[in-house]
């Protein structure tokens, strides 16, 4: 547990426009997001702006792109799920976890480990 | 008008394209976000989560009346890892109160990384419950402090009532080599259960 420090760039209330459900339920904390355009859509709501904007910078987890906009992860899976919407945003789901518990995925894991050691 | 970003984002590399969670557990003040930050590229981030009371049903909540939300910030790191992978090391609170959020955060994780006190072994029941509970594969690190009493391996795993398989091991949380072996710890012991669930 970390001490808070700053302002939320958009207050957490008013950033959905009120909604509490994202438009789809797949997306995790370590859901990829990538912009699918360089173009920004032209009008959008200031909490989607910024997240917009953020991710035009690079690729993030979903829970990054909450970490930087201060914005509790529930209210994040909002944003995200609108932008895929509108198609400015790219979000892949993380691997599956019978999938993670494949022998070969968990040797690279391993090596991967190893290498940094 | 194309503003520019008004965060310092550490983007992830383009080839990174597996993302991987692993657990940092265990009770308040255990050294979790120590762990994390030791083993991060960046700097740890934090989330603030909202717990609504629903989430609080099992705690007391005389003297909350008006209160009925909890904040509480979720730390995480980072670490990228060859052929493409990387870790997210992810905070989890060890109280039964904060469970709705442990689900959240625990789904799609690949296990958990248990540090234990042994000044105060039985604040991580609690926590070593929920896992087992969740059915999450887990290790335990045992947080070197220095004041900490020693003991022996076995009289360890027997306080913690551990499955003779489950990973013990000692680890400083400060060192990034010593929590890196305690994941390489982790991971062997995934790599082990699923050699063995192919062999049935």
């Amino acid at each position: 547990m970390s001490g808070r420090e700053g302002r939320r760039l958009v207050p957490a209330y008013m950033a959905t426009g009120g909604r509490a459900q994202p438009s789809r339920n797949t997306l995790d904390r370590l859901t990829l997001l990538s912009a699918a355009s360089s173009r920004l859509p032209d009008r959008l709501p200031p909490a989607e702006r910024q997240l917009a904007v953020l991710v035009r910078g690079g690729a993030l987890s979903l829970a990054e792109a909450a970490a930087y906009l201060k914005l509790p992860v529930s209210v994040v899976r909002v944003l995200v799920a609108d932008l895929v919407d509108t198609g400015f945003l790219n979000a892949r789901a993380p691997i599956p976890l019978a999938e993670q518990h494949d022998q070969k995925f968990l040797e690279r894991v391993l090596d991967g480990l190893r290498a940094i050691r | 008008m194309d503003s520019a970003p008004s965060v310092n984002a550490t983007y992830l590399d383009s080839a990174a394209q597996t993302l991987v969670k692993v657990l940092v557990a265990g009770p308040f003040g255990v050294g979790k976000t120590t762990l994390i930050g030791a083993l991060s590229e960046t700097t740890p981030l934090h989330t603030e989560e909202t717990m609504t009371q629903a989430g609080a049903a099992v705690d007391d909540l005389e003297g909350v009346r008006d209160k009925d939300t909890t904040t509480v910030a979720i730390d995480f790191g980072r670490r990228t890892l060859p052929h493409d992978l990387v870790l997210y090391l992810f905070g989890t609170p060890g109280q039964r109160r904060f469970k709705p959020l442990w689900e959240d955060i625990s789904r799609g994780a690949l296990g958990a990384l248990v540090l234990v006190d042994t000044r105060r072994l039985g604040d991580s029941f609690e926590v070593i419950d929920m896992i087992e509970e969740a059915g999450l594969p887990y290790a335990i690190a045992v947080n070197t402090f220095d004041d900490a009493p020693n003991y022996e391996p076995l009289v360890l795993r027997d306080h913690l009532d551990l499955a003779p398989d489950t990973p013990l091991i000692a680890c400083d949380a400060r060192d990034p080599r010593s929590g890196i072996d305690a994941l390489i710890a982790l991971v062997s012991h995934l790599l082990t259960n699923s050699a063995m669930d192919s062999a049935i």
